[in-house]
């Protein structure tokens, strides 16, 4: 090993990104051990046979967090996504995020029907066949709820993991119908400024859509990472709007309305708008912050050996792509650039990674994300102080994990 | 061998995208990168589709009407249980709240933070009560409408709300929002 360039540690450990590539360039120095026979119990006898649809590991231990409901209904509640476990941009569909307001519905296909109409020259009905039948296009998107992370936008930090913090996001690739093909077939009228889409489940969302960006790049999405949606993600049908808050992208797309003003439905007036100190609140507030966090080290887990770690996390923005993340392991005294391990897509999940060595240090670990718009992700405070103290949507502060010379990695607030 | 008879050709996609985009001023400025845009036009004609959304403004109202005495007998047999008798059960709190949102502790309410009265019809249509969606009928909906303004103190305990009227109730906090996308 290059001892000299892993030894350019600077401050808090983390070592640079051109120590990192010097590093690699080396090789591989160290020796194989290879076991002269095969002795584990798997080895020697043939495993479970194959089967209809694959489980993961039992040892992984993957499972969905902070699944609750609200007191008086339960299946109006969310469940979020174990980030520490998992690690690329892709959330695996049995462990994306949910947020529901009724239940997931058990929808027939069969029995379902997108129907436009309003503000157009022909209203039409579609099925699910139809639209199958459509051209489709493929993107990796982000998705977050408006509400994620809002546990941080309380008084008291909170000692829970990455994903039971900030785990209502998710990277996925999102296949279906450009809206526009199908607003095109209705022939939009020229005075029409929204698109109202409503869902089909028993709370019946109801969100409407500016025009500007359902001719933009929403899409009435089929396929999630592959395969036909996830009841709990829309089965059969959702509508998709990138970049912005999760709740626009109703699910269970049952209708869209075309008409010339907001239908101010209670979920974009009561819920999902914004209060501001001074009692006012900004209404549509579409577009996600730009934002990013260290999903390792991360909350509840502890360092157990001193070394190298690597740091890492995920970073998006609403409005472009991440240009770039900086990590900080004393509290954002001081900033090093992270290695960005995928292309910048706009409006897409994007990994970062940069090497740390723990010899026992206290530590604050931090990640800042900037956009291509040049949008910087805000400390704590100054993402709080843009709305009202009782707010908690579309915060997007930086997350600070903190390392006790024992190890052990916890939410705080600095 | 592909034919011109079976598949339409990249070229032909190519010039019905240059020709869609003169010919149409709503045709859409996306470029067809690696897929194409030939479409099967399935959507089948539905002239007479309502649908349900009714609008801030009142438009998609239906046809109806409830008295504030109607809708206390709804509200207490179906909606009391988790709002409360008087809509201030916390965690599902209805009414009251009117002058807390610039302080340090806001309560949104119907009557505090919602800024159109015809929402209300077009929210407890659809998803109340809870696990009993679409359950009432429209004039009970008027009812309970009228029952959480009479509880949040906008209308007076004989009034009767119907289609031809909600539109033009004045909600209090009906100038508190600043609309970011017009």
């Amino acid at each position: 090993m290059d001892k000299d360039s892993i030894n350019q540690v600077i401050e808090g450990g983390l070592l640079p990104r051109r120590a990192l590539l010097k590093a690699s360039a080396l090789g591989l120095a160290g020796s194989f051990v290879v076991p002269a026979r095969a002795s584990q119990d798997w080895m020697t006898h043939a495993g479970e046979p194959q089967g209809e649809y694959g489980q993961p590991s039992p040892f992984a231990q993957l499972k969905r967090e902070q699944t609750g409901g609200h007191p008086l209904g339960h299946a109006a509640g969310s469940s979020s996504t174990p980030l520490q476990d998992l690690n690329g941009t892709i959330t695996p569909n049995s462990l994306h995020f949910e947020r529901h307001h009724s239940g997931i519905p058990a929808i027939d296909p069969a029995r379902h029907t997108l129907t436009i109409y309003g503000d157009v020259r022909r209203q039409l009905q579609f099925s699910y066949e139809d639209l199958l039948a459509y051209p489709m296009e493929t993107h990796q998107y982000f998705l977050e709820c408006s509400g994620n992370s809002f546990r941080n936008t309380l008084n008291e930090p909170l000692d829970l993991t990455a994903g039971s913090l900030n785990g209502l996001v998710s990277g996925a690739e999102w296949t279906g119908v450009p809206l526009h093909y199908l607003l095109d077939e209705a022939g939009i009228d020229s005075a029409a400024r929204w698109v109202i889409a409503e869902g089909a489940d028993a709370a019946g969302m109801t969100r409407s859509l500016p025009m500007k960006l359902a001719l933009d790049n929403v899409m009435v999405a089929l396929y999630q990472n592959g395969e036909p949606l996830r009841p709990a993600q829309g089965y059969p049908m959702r509508l998709f709007v990138p970049g912005s808050e999760g709740n626009i992208s109703v699910k269970w797309l049952q209708s869209l309305k075309v008409q010339g003003m907001p239908a101010y439905t209670r979920d974009e007036t009561a819920k999902y708008t914004d209060l501001l100190a001074n009692g006012q609140a900004e209404m549509f507030s579409l577009a996600m912050g730009v934002k990013s966090l260290i999903t390792s080290p991360s909350g509840k887990m502890t360092l157990n050996r001193k070394g190298i770690y690597e740091v890492t996390g995920l970073a998006w923005s609403g409005a472009a792509a991440i240009r770039g993340v900086e990590i900080s392991a004393d509290g954002g005294v001081t900033w090093e650039p992270a290695a960005l391990q995928s292309a910048a897509r706009p409006m897409a999940l994007t990994r970062f990674r940069l090497p740390w060595r723990w010899v026992g240090q206290s530590s604050i670990l931090q990640s800042r994300a900037t956009d291509t718009q040049g949008n910087i992700q805000p400390t704590r405070t100054v993402a709080l102080a843009r709305y009202s103290a009782a707010g908690f949507y579309h915060y997007n502060g930086i997350q600070s994990w903190h390392v006790s010379n024992a190890g052990v990695v916890k939410n705080v607030y600095v | 061998m592909f034919t011109c008879k079976t598949f339409v050709p990249r070229c032909a996609t190519t010039a019905m995208v240059l020709l869609a985009l003169s010919a149409s001023a709503t045709a859409l400025a996306q470029p067809v990168l690696d897929g194409h845009n030939i479409k099967p036009e399935l959507g089948r004609l539905v002239p007479d589709y309502q649908g349900t959304i009714v609008s801030g403004n009142g438009s998609g109202l239906p046809l109806g009407q409830g008295s504030v005495e109607q809708g206390e007998q709804v509200f207490n047999a179906r909606c009391a249980a988790c709002h409360g008798l008087d809509g201030k059960l916390a965690g599902n709190q209805l009414a009251g709240g009117i002058g807390t949102l610039a302080t340090a502790q806001p309560v949104k309410t119907v009557g505090s933070y919602w800024p159109y009265a015809p929402t209300l019809y077009d929210y407890i249509a659809r998803a109340m009560p809870y696990n009993e969606e679409k359950s009432l009928s429209v004039n009970e909906v008027y009812g309970a409408t009228a029952y959480v303004l009479y509880l949040n103190g906008i209308v007076k305990r004989s009034d009767v709300v119907s289609d031809s009227t909600l539109a033009d109730i004045q909600m209090p906090n009906r100038d508190g929002f600043i609309e970011l996308q017009q």
